[in-house]
């Protein structure tokens, strides 16, 4: 065997630049000076979140000395405070004016109100999917260990049509409200951070109804008889889903309001309604009926929404009562959601109640579970600062 | 994934579809399209129980490679000519990509399409992906990378800036007016399946090429999104085609689409990667070669052209007078001599040229040289503080070009310089094509038809205006482009960084007042503006002044 000399690959070579922090000493070389300076954090030390999502949407109020370049028919053009009714403090101040001559500069950090606003849960990408990642393989592996274990051979056949029309109906509400009103709103707000939570719960929504619906592919699969398709008659006819229906939809057809979608969605319609079935009928009764796999599907999205989407709805509205502009014009406004929302979404529940009939081990009474569901609805009113509404008591 | 097949699982998933019945989801974006014979298909098949872990997966390589180049000193090989590029583009891209998410659910209301929805959304975290991995990965270059200035108040920087406002448009523009022009022909068709190839895939590996291997790690992680939303937006414009009332806007849309991408991404990318790198090997593309191959082959041949037979009308005049811009009118050695005379009003440091790159010029663009060698002379003659003012005061055989009111890019290839005047103002454009989206375009109506969706052109479209009269160094203060001794500047034209060799406010504080040539323009009377006009088209290459008659 020979060898032969090959020519010499063209590729690039590495050179020695010394181009790392600390080789050298000049104006900005500092630890100081390696830090994102255009914003103050919101508390002591700027967080990675903060890196990575403040300021990327900008603001003619504070920078951008150019203003919008590019507008809508009407001439709205960016963000518009204006697509809530919400108002946080200095947002009547009138944008920086330009002309020949005027320069650039804007109001200081952070401008408005509405820049104070951080996610609690300070979500970017590395975390959302992390999170999100967690969750469907978990659901994944609960799902699979209950099949090989044939765990849906103990399913009473009551629970089985429970489970294919009323579980099954539930998709449909979390996609509508992930992708029409979440995802929908995520244009919207003011600021990065805003939409960038919107868009963290829209994820949430769509997985769940993805969960939901790939969870009733695995049970047409599995349980003999089990109708995959009778979610779609109990969601487009069963009398007792048409009033949540039409609440669902109702989120959706908000006159050009994100705020009250959101609030709307978020106060009202998930503590009267979605855990008014989540956790206080479907995760309750269960277990009584031999089924301990639908309450683990339906406790991811109960985590998700006590524990992250709600609480950056409570960050994001709970300062607004106490704005020190409009405090008084955001508590009329939102008591003025509530005494709107409150009344459909309980009316809703009453003509949800017949479920609560429907499995052989009985859950607790629809009144008891109405009575924790208006508890929990009553007391995040009032840690956002506002009173509970009349309507309540219906 | 579980064992159920994708194909299973999405099938699955068109269930959720959902045909309202109490109450019609608020419109809140318009369109002048129509989607009556619509064929209605999701060409993704992506769910989000597969969706998440293969991202988080993603993440894992990413995350690891950044610690492996922290780890392994990468900054001690990387190229500071090519990093200091980078405080401008890492700066530019975090908004555009969160705009794009922004974008998405203009296109629920308007493409009555559930199954596509379910792609958009998908495409819309994404691009949350995106812009907050590219914000992380600028963080990374701001802690460990020598000079941290210029990406340390990068969006303040961004948002002040020129150049910024030119990148803007890369994001406004898929976020405003009609939803179908902006968040599916802009955003999907043009610049997400033609320009991305040389944004994120030609850019990062002459990355490599300049000892960073991170902007490939994380900018083809990026791109191995973007088929996905290619998918999506050949969909949309498949249903768009099948009714022939959206031909003629179609036709309007692609031609506005693929002019500003090509001015805007050619200006940029195309200074990048050729000024930006100390890759002068003879064998390695240049960026007119890389133009060729990913944008006139792949986009062009094969994906556009194939599209005739359904009836889209596709700009073949455009598209090949880009690229008469790019190889014989010199369009990118043009913008990057401007970005390099405007030195003083950026934010990052620009290197100059040395003999070796003149050689690869002269050998990848014949006659380079004679054009633009003289000038890259006297900029390095000129870079340190010796007595004399910028190169932008001094006399080499430079003028100062208007801007282009449209896409905002100055009118560099200056015998391209039309004017019209519009609601009361003279403006300059830098081509019949930016003259045309601006006055016939972007207009309530369109060759007679009504548009009352389509968007507008809005803002303080002339950066130089703002500061019209001002002295330089109240310039640089006003933006914020100054280091934390108050008075160096962040842009220096030169990479050394002995503070005696750089510049400073006291040096700016001498020069002359700053001009905007739309103000002086427009104060001109019509007579001096004709003059003004006709000796402007006689001038350059390379901006030179009109040849005396």
């Amino acid at each position: 065997m020979t060898t032969t000399e090959r020519p010499e690959r063209s590729v690039p070579k590495p050179v020695f630049t010394d181009a790392e922090a600390g080789a050298r000493e000049f104006p900005d070389s500092g630890a100081s000076a390696r830090r994102y300076n255009y914003y103050k954090p919101a508390k002591r030390k700027q967080t990675h979140y903060e890196d990575v999502t403040v300021d990327v949407q900008p603001d003619p109020r504070h920078y951008l000395s150019q203003g919008w370049i590019y507008g809508f028919a009407d001439g709205s053009a960016g963000y518009p405070l204006t697509w809530t009714k919400l108002k946080a403090w200095g947002v009547d101040r009138p944008e920086p004016e330009r002309f020949p001559g005027s320069g650039g500069k804007g109001y200081e950090w952070p401008a408005h109100g509405w820049h104070e606003f951080r996610d609690p849960n300070e979500e970017w990408e590395l975390t959302f999917y992390r999170y999100n990642a967690n969750v469907v393989r978990q659901v994944n592996q609960n799902i699979e260990n209950a099949r090989n274990a044939k765990a849906f051979e103990q399913w009473t056949p009551n629970w089985i049509q429970f489970v294919e029309r009323n579980v099954g109906a539930w998709m449909h509400i979390e996609h509508i409200l992930g992708l029409y009103v979440f995802a929908a709103c995520n244009r919207s707000g003011p600021t990065n951070m805003h939409n960038t939570a919107m868009a963290v719960n829209s994820m949430h929504k769509i997985r769940f109804a993805q969960d939901l619906a790939l969870y009733n592919l695995t049970l047409t699969e599995e349980i003999e008889g089990f109708d995959g398709t009778a979610h779609l008659e109990a969601w487009n006819s069963d009398p007792e889903w048409q009033g949540v229906r039409k609440v669902t939809e109702a989120l959706t057809a908000v006159d050009d309001d994100w705020g009250e979608s959101i609030f709307a969605t978020n106060v009202v319609f998930e503590p009267l309604l979605g855990e008014l079935f989540r956790s206080n009928l479907v995760m309750q009764a269960a277990a009584g009926n031999g089924d301990f796999v639908t309450p683990t599907v339906m406790g991811a999205a109960e985590f998700d929404f006590a524990q992250r989407d709600l609480r950056w709805t409570q960050a994001c509205f709970g300062p607004l009562t106490q704005d020190k502009e409009f405090a008084d014009h955001n508590k009329d406004l939102m008591q003025g959601w509530l005494s709107h929302w409150v009344p459909q979404a309980i009316e809703a529940a009453r003509v949800l109640q017949p479920i609560w009939s429907l499995p052989d081990a009985k859950p607790p009474r629809f009144e008891d579970s109405l009575d924790r569901a208006k508890s929990r609805f009553s007391g995040i009113v009032t840690d956002l600062g506002l009173s509970v509404p009349k309507e309540l008591s219906q | 994934m579980s064992r159920q097949s994708l194909a299973k699982a999405h099938q699955k998933i068109q269930e959720l579809a959902w045909e309202p019945q109490y109450h019609e989801p608020y419109m809140k974006y318009g369109t002048d399209y129509t989607f009556r014979k619509a064929a209605k298909k999701d060409p993704l098949k992506q769910v989000l129980r597969s969706y998440f872990p293969m991202q988080e997966e993603k993440d894992h390589r990413v995350y690891g490679a950044s610690d492996g180049a922290i780890r392994g000193n990468m900054f001690r090989q990387v190229q500071e000519r090519w990093l200091e590029w980078q405080k401008l583009f890492l700066s530019i891209i975090p908004l555009p990509e969160v705009s794009a998410a922004r974008s998405m659910p203009m296109l629920f209301h308007v493409v009555p399409n559930p199954e596509l929805h379910n792609g958009q959304a998908i495409q819309m975290i994404d691009e949350v992906r995106h812009s907050t991995i590219q914000q992380n990965l600028k963080r990374l270059y701001m802690n460990n990378y020598i000079d941290p200035a210029g990406f340390n108040n990068s969006l303040r920087n961004f948002h002040s800036d020129y150049c910024g406002t030119i990148g803007r448009q890369f994001a406004e523009g898929f976020i405003t007016g009609d939803a179908i022009t902006a968040a599916s022909i802009y955003l999907t068709i043009v610049a997400e399946t033609a320009f991305t190839n040389t944004l994120f895939v030609a850019m990062p590996a002459e990355a490599a090429a300049n000892g960073d291997y991170l902007l490939p790690t994380v900018f083809h992680s990026v791109q191995s999104d973007e088929s996905r939303h290619i998918s999506n937006g050949y969909a949309t414009l498949l249903m768009a085609l099948s009714d022939e009332d959206n031909r003629q806007l179609l036709e309007r849309d692609l031609r506005y689409a693929w002019w500003n991408n090509h001015r805007v991404v050619d200006a940029a990318i195309g200074t990048f990667i050729e000024y930006g790198t100390k890759d002068r090997r003879k064998d390695r593309e240049s960026y007119a070669e890389m133009w060729r191959r990913w944008i006139y082959d792949d986009y062009y041949r094969a994906y556009l052209i194939p599209l005739e037979k359904y009836g889209l009308v596709i700009p073949h005049d455009l598209i090949e007078e880009s690229w008469k811009q790019i190889w014989e009118k010199g369009y990118v050695h043009e913008v990057a001599q401007f970005f390099a005379t405007g030195w003083l009003a950026n934010y990052w440091r620009i290197d100059s040229m040395t003999d070796e790159d003149f050689e690869w010029f002269e050998y990848k663009y014949p006659g380079w040289y004679d054009k633009y060698g003289k000038w890259w002379e006297n900029y390095n003659r000129l870079s340190k503080p010796n007595g004399h003012n910028p190169i932008v005061f001094e006399d080499v055989d430079y003028v100062y070009p208007a801007r282009c009111w449209t896409c905002m890019v100055p009118c560099l290839v200056r015998e391209d310089m039309v004017t019209a005047e519009v609601d009361g103002q003279h403006r300059t454009y830098c081509h019949e094509v930016c003259r045309w989206t601006d006055v016939e375009a972007f207009r309530p109506t369109f060759q007679g038809r009504e548009t009352p969706n389509m968007g507008r052109l809005v803002g303080k479209r002339e950066w130089e205006t703002l500061y019209h009269g001002w002295n330089w160094a109240d310039v640089v203060s006003d933006m914020g482009f100054v280091r934390d001794d108050g008075k160096t500047m962040t842009a220096q034209p030169h990479l050394d960084l002995d503070p005696k060799k750089m510049w400073t406010l006291d040096h700016m504080r001498r020069c002359p007042p700053l001009q905007s040539p739309n103000v002086l323009f427009n104060e001109m009377n019509d007579e001096e503006r004709a003059a003004y006009v006709a000796d402007y088209v006689k001038q350059g290459p390379a901006g030179r002044p009109a040849p005396k008659s």
